[in-house]
């Protein structure tokens, strides 16, 4: 019966494909070897497999706006650790530490800009930066970035990538849930499109509030997205998670999602449905 | 005879407990005049209570604040409000019993009220599922809550739960959007609304019955993030090191005052609520009564900006532009 079965093999270092990772990148869908400024063109999906890897903030704003037109607001905004917090090292050094990593203040880019014309508020979170977690700064910068589409009438795009709050601002991370969702209470009584972008990972207290609340919510392709991270869950009911779960496409099928698109397709997806649901923007006046 | 449930650090006072309760015991079968030692005895309880709770470590508040018989929603329910007739169920999908809710009068007001319901013994934390929600107890809580902004009358919502509950149904059904919902939608409210930690505030679960005008927590309950063992077991990669976490959240109710998070902290007895229901539940009563007159002579749309403005300076950053 087993005579068609491959010859066992161990696996030796010699079958490792040890690949210089400035210029190519191994993928972790599929493990083909990517040359890393193909993989930077396309938007940072394997070619082969279509994995999704995990992006800086920045390429998302290469998506979702036109080009040049970002334009920053907040950029000194920075934790303020109102604990004084220490784990097994200081919250001020893991801050510090991810501000290095990352150039960036903290786990969240924003900013106003124009997708094909049409003026947007945007944030993009970034998961390098402490696991994308939300404290202070991010719920924030996401609120001033809210109160700006409000007032400037622009429809709000974010894009998230989180573990959730951040425990070592304390109840401040978790107050943050209900600050960023008060802003979109006002959003949506003003008519202001809101579109969430989820994407690989995004759990916990960030699904829990603005990620979950778009009028569109758009999860990229087999994205982990949930409310409690699976481990927890998994030593919660004491029995193994079953394949595909909490991952974009069992949100779809269980009515959470509006969509699930590939990432290439979805600056595509934002423009349609502005279309539908936002007026066009008419030229703004030559002197005002 | 058998102790009552207790946790560690009260102990002594579990002793001097029994030993009042022997003596009673003799004194009725022999018929002697114990009167004397039984005021010492009582004098030495009380004192024990006074500097034992008064001293209490963080991980201890968290301890008397799951304490198994420290009151729950439907203990306060009873004592604090009249003609209480509970409402059930999402219209979607189920009633989810760590969830009450329903119709109550205070000082002859109709009130709205909500909480957490944790079960006292195993059959009934089964049931109560020891108040930790599924999306459907958000989403009657949000119902009820729609239905007191209906009719123009005040929600008072209770808090006490280790979080809401992880489970695979759960995440089917979306824990997550239905907590994200009722933060939207609460912050949106135009009736008064004021929600009470009385136990345990664990996290998003408990946040979703909490995006209030006033947040009122009772002397020995917790807030937080997290809690202490997910904390240490992250950050300290054991459990063990829960009383680290526990200090280092800030999680007690005179650091939610600090904080600015919680507006109003209700003394409890000397031996915490567990030891007095009725005295707890009085002086809640009269700080629901105080906050709600308070809440009451605003008109609404100053009330509800007065919520956005009181959430949205939430939070502790620089900025360096």
């Amino acid at each position: 019966m087993a005579w068609f079965r491959k010859p066992k093999k161990p696996l030796t270092s010699d079958d490792r494909r040890d690949v210089p990772s400035d210029v190519f990148e191994k993928c972790e869908g599929c493990g083909e070897i990517l040359y890393r400024e193909k993989l930077s063109r396309n938007l940072h999906v394997c070619p082969e497999c279509g994995h999704h890897f995990i992006v800086p903030a920045d390429v998302y704003v290469r998506i979702l706006t036109d080009e040049g037109s970002f334009e920053e607001m907040d950029p000194g905004l920075r934790s303020a650790d109102p604990l004084d917090f220490t784990d097994l090292k200081p919250y001020r050094d893991r801050v510090r530490a991810a501000e290095k990593k990352t150039s960036r203040g903290d786990a969240l880019l924003s900013g106003r800009a124009t997708l094909e014309g049409v003026p947007i508020a945007l944030a993009v979170m970034d998961f390098a930066f402490i696991g994308g977690s939300m404290g202070s700064v991010v719920g924030e910068k996401i609120a001033r970035a809210g109160r700006v589409a409000l007032s400037e009438e622009r429809p709000f795009l974010i894009v998230s990538a989180s573990g959730g709050a951040r425990m070592m601002e304390g109840i401040y991370s978790l107050m943050q849930m209900a600050k960023t969702s008060a802003v979109l209470a006002e959003l949506h009584e003003a008519g202001i499109p809101f579109f969430s972008i989820l994407t690989h990972p995004t759990t916990g207290g960030v699904t829990a509030s603005f990620a979950m609340l778009g009028d569109v919510n758009i999860a990229e392709p087999r994205a982990l997205i949930g409310f409690a991270g699976p481990r927890v869950i998994e030593e919660t009911i004491k029995q193994e998670l079953p394949d595909g779960f909490q991952r974009s496409e069992f949100l779809l099928e269980h009515g959470m999602v509006d969509r699930v698109a590939d990432r290439r397709e979805l600056r595509e997806l934002v423009v349609r449905l502005l279309r539908h649901m936002w007026a066009p923007t008419t030229p703004e006046p030559a002197e005002r | 005879m058998a102790s009552m449930p207790h946790l560690e650090f009260e102990r002594d006072m579990v002793e001097v407990q029994e030993q009042i309760e022997k003596l009673l015991d003799v004194a009725e079968r022999k018929g002697i005049d114990v009167s004397g030692e039984l005021s010492e005895l009582r004098r030495k309880l009380e004192s024990l209570r006074a500097s034992t709770y008064r001293n209490l470590e963080p991980m201890q508040q968290v301890q008397v604040a799951r304490h198994p018989r420290r009151p729950y929603t439907l203990d306060y329910l009873d004592r604090i409000f009249e003609d209480f007739i509970e409402l059930h169920g999402d219209r979607s999908f189920r009633d989810d019993a760590a969830v009450v809710g329903g119709w109550a009068s205070v000082n002859g007001d109709s009130v709205m009220v909500i909480g957490h319901q944790k079960g006292r013994d195993m059959k009934e934390n089964l049931h109560r599922n020891f108040g930790m929600p599924h999306p459907e107890g958000y989403r009657k809580a949000l119902r009820l809550m729609r239905m007191a902004e209906k009719f123009g009358r005040p929600v008072i919502t209770f808090i006490d739960t280790p979080g809401a509950y992880p489970g695979i149904g759960a995440e089917k059904r979306g824990q997550a959007e239905a907590i994200a919902m009722n933060l939207r939608e609460m912050a949106r409210l135009r009736i008064p609304l004021i929600s009470v930690v009385i136990g345990e505030g664990g996290s998003g679960g408990a946040l979703a019955l909490g995006v209030t005008d006033r947040i009122l927590m009772l002397e020995h309950a917790v807030y937080s993030v997290i809690s202490p063992e997910g904390c240490a077991a992250i950050l300290w990669r054991s459990a063990e090191h829960r009383g680290k976490a526990a200090d280092a959240l800030k999680l007690t109710s005179s650091d939610l005052l600090r904080l600015g998070v919680a507006d109003d902290v209700i003394e409890e007895p000397a031996g915490g609520a567990h030891s007095d229901w009725d005295a707890t539940a009085a002086s809640l009563r009269q700080a629901i009564l105080r906050h709600l007159g308070e809440l009451r002579s605003m008109d609404s749309e100053t009330r509800r900006r007065a919520r956005w403005a009181k959430y949205g300076q939430m939070g502790a950053w620089s900025d360096n532009d």
